[in-house]
């Protein structure tokens, strides 16, 4: 027997309080937010935490290129790269826009060029991660 | 434009970013949000210090 509650009976009584949302919209929220960084809260109308949410991982990733990190690009055949590919496409829109450009390449002599790599990664995961909470917030799991 | 930070400022940058998105996604709560996120950036901060001297006692 499951012990968790039933979300979807949950009353939706205060202002604020958890309202779950049809699986359509939750899915829409989960892909906008995979899109653009914070969008899947903005469409729920947590402002504060989409601007927050887009600042710090558009920002990241930008911080990422600017070091000259390196956008790691699919079927290479090395599994770490397919590991940095997999972050780097959690940031959705901000990962096609930099293909599409052609920007990050990365700059090996560069010590500095390494963290880049990192923080490009790491923003497409916390991207994911936001996009996954603003899924969580439609389904009424979340406030 | 090419942007050089040293070791350290890198990873203050990255602790503080990911400390907002980790308090904002890990609570519910507003206060709480606040919390973890301070929280989270101390061990970030506090662990980059720790890293740091570990690795200055290695090479000495």
């Amino acid at each position: 027997m499951s012990t968790r509650p039933n979300i979807e009976s949950r009353p939706s009584t205060a202002a604020g309080a958890a309202v779950p949302a049809s699986t359509g919209m939750a899915v829409l929220v989960l892909i906008a937010g995979w899109l653009v960084p914070g969008a899947g809260h903005a469409i729920q109308k947590r402002w504060v935490r989409a601007a927050l949410l887009f600042v710090c991982i558009v920002l990241m990733f930008a911080l990422g290129l600017a070091m000259e990190g390196k956008i790691y690009s699919p079927n290479t055949g090395e599994i770490l790269d397919m590991l940095g590919f997999l972050g780097d496409v959690g940031a959705g829109g901000l990962y096609m826009l930099t293909r599409v450009m052609d920007w990050g390449h990365g700059a090996i002599q560069m010590a500095t060029a390494d963290y880049g790599t990192k923080f490009i990664v790491v923003a497409g995961l916390l991207n994911v991660i936001a996009a996954v909470d603003a899924h969580n917030i439609a389904l009424g799991k979340k406030k | 434009m090419h942007l050089s930070l040293s070791h350290f400022s890198a990873a203050a940058v990255f602790a503080l970013l990911t400390s907002i998105v980790f308090g904002i996604t890990q609570r519910e709560d507003h206060r709480e949000m606040v919390r973890y996120g301070l929280k989270c950036f101390a061990f970030f901060i506090g662990g980059l210090f720790v890293a740091g001297w570990a690795m200055w006692l290695l090479r000495h």
